[in-house]
């Protein structure tokens, strides 16, 4: 029995369980350039994958792609096939909005509203027509706001302003406004880049407690904060994918030479 | 330039002292067999004497290992060799160690008549420097093949362990007035072997360095 146990509490293989989300053959292109070259990947469910890369590399790119954030800018063109809980993103008469729904966004900048902090996390909800019910909704903001960690800091201020909290405070309001409305897919664009060494552990440890929840995604430039918070890790490089596999066998002893380079800061 | 310089810079350095400090212990070994072989007790003592300066050694490399491991935060080949590094040095420290068991006993048994079995002891001895020369070429040569083939010939050393055992045992009953030096020998039988041991550490952690790969307690 105590042999058992101990067997338990092993670390999980990364890649075990569903995939989440299935990418195929993806290509991507600004105008003429194309900045992704037949990407094939799949995300397991309730993991974090980490994007590491140099600058210009596709990363972000790629990660935009996971929720159609690309569809704004214009002249830009996806070919190939992503698919999230195995339905097709970019099938003819997909919702998007409904899609952001279900894959939430943080990015590098905070960027809350000029607007209250409960408002913040609230503005999802109301926007989306998910609840008016005023009793739901703070229960719904409460439980955002506690999940990202925030609650203890900010629960006797919520009608303050938000661009009154510091950076760090600032940002985990942002993934509280993501979270309201309940994601399944967490898109994390450097979202530590911007902070002082409290803030971004605070949200390291904020990641390590989500994924129990959600599938995230995290594009990061610090390779030390891909190793802390990541299961799993994908390299890019020159807009291809040059190498996935666990954080922990990625940062030991990669399979790609091209990918050792990168980690041992050989170039980039 | 080259951003990373300091860091090869750093890691060459860490090469050079562990270097070094395998040079000390080849030479501890040589020297404290010498003291024992050619009953030459002023040397023994002169490996007694040397043994701070691989401790002091130990130490630095120790310390040069937390720094880069702080300050650098290595991964992947530089990781694997930096770790294997920190494991290597307190092995061949110890090395050392049994180096200066096998100088005492030296100084003791020269006072006392010459026993034969000394001679089985020499091959044992040659055969261990020999292979602490080749682990620490294929350290540095990152050499895991080599590292492999150093590894399967420690049952050599163990080989002669056993004969010396034997033979040590068989004299301590057909003549029991030598069975102190016997004993003797036989502990300075038994640092050989485990200097082969160590080697074969050694080895495993180039086969780590060179391949990401655990063969520790393998077989």
């Amino acid at each position: 029995m105590h042999r058992k146990r101990e067997r338990d509490v092993v670390t999980p293989e990364p890649f075990r369980g569903p995939a989440k989300v299935v990418v195929r053959d993806l290509n991507f292109f600004y105008g003429k350039v194309q900045a992704l070259h037949n990407i094939s990947l799949e995300i397991p469910e309730r993991i974090v994958m980490a994007f590491i890369g140099p600058s210009g590399c596709g990363k972000s790119t790629f990660l935009r792609t996971l929720n159609r954030m690309n569809d704004v800018i214009p002249a830009t063109r996806v070919a190939g096939h992503i698919s999230i809980d195995d339905r097709d993103i970019y099938a003819p008469g997909t919702d998007v909005v409904e899609l952001r729904r279900r894959v939430g966004m943080v990015f590098q900048k905070s960027n809350p509203f000029p607007k209250s902090i409960f408002d913040n996390v609230a503005y999802g909800l109301r926007i989306n027509r998910i609840t008016n019910d005023r009793h739901e909704l703070a229960n719904r903001v409460e439980e955002a706001l506690k999940d990202a960690a925030l609650w203890n800091e900010v629960k006797d201020r919520l009608k303050t302003s938000a661009l009154s909290l510091s950076g760090g405070q600032q940002q985990r309001l942002c993934i509280a406004r993501a979270l309201a409305i309940r994601p399944e897919v967490l898109l994390m664009d450097e979202p530590a880049s911007a902070l002082d060494p409290i803030a971004t552990s605070k949200i390291e440890e904020l990641i390590f407690d989500l994924k129990k929840q959600y599938t995230i995604v995290i594009v990061t430039h610090n390779m030390q904060q891909a190793a802390r918070v990541s299961d799993t890790t994908a390299f890019f490089l020159l807009g291809k994918l040059i190498e996935v596999n666990s954080t922990e066998k990625m940062f030991t002893a990669p399979n790609e030479k091209l990918t050792e380079d990168y980690i041992t800061g050989r170039f980039g | 330039m080259d951003p990373h310089r300091h860091l090869d810079d750093e890691l060459s350095s860490l090469r050079d002292r562990v270097l070094l400090l395998g040079g000390e212990a080849e030479m501890a070994l040589d020297r404290a067999m010498y003291a024992l072989t050619g009953r030459d007790s002023d040397v023994a003592r002169q490996v007694l004497d040397h043994d701070d300066r691989v401790d002091h050694l130990e130490v630095e490399i120790d310390r040069q290992c937390i720094d880069i491991i702080a300050l650098r935060q290595p991964a992947a080949r530089d990781l694997r060799f930096v770790i294997s590094v920190a494991k290597m040095a307190p092995v061949l420290e110890r090395i050392a160690d049994h180096a200066c068991n096998i100088a005492r006993a030296a100084i003791d048994l020269n006072n006392e008549p010459e026993l034969k079995s000394v001679l089985d002891l020499s091959r044992m001895a040659d055969h261990a420097l020999k292979m602490l020369r080749a682990a620490l070429d294929a350290f540095t040569s990152n050499d895991a093949v080599m590292a492999r083939e150093i590894i399967k010939s420690d049952s050599a050393i163990n080989d002669l362990y056993n004969h010396t055992f034997h033979r040590l045992i068989e004299l301590m009953v057909t003549e029991p007035a030598t069975a102190t030096r016997d004993a003797r020998l036989l502990f300075v039988a038994k640092h050989l072997e485990r200097i082969g041991d160590y080697v074969t550490d050694i080895c495993e952690l180039t086969v780590y360095m060179a391949e990401a790969a655990f063969i520790k307690h393998s077989n």
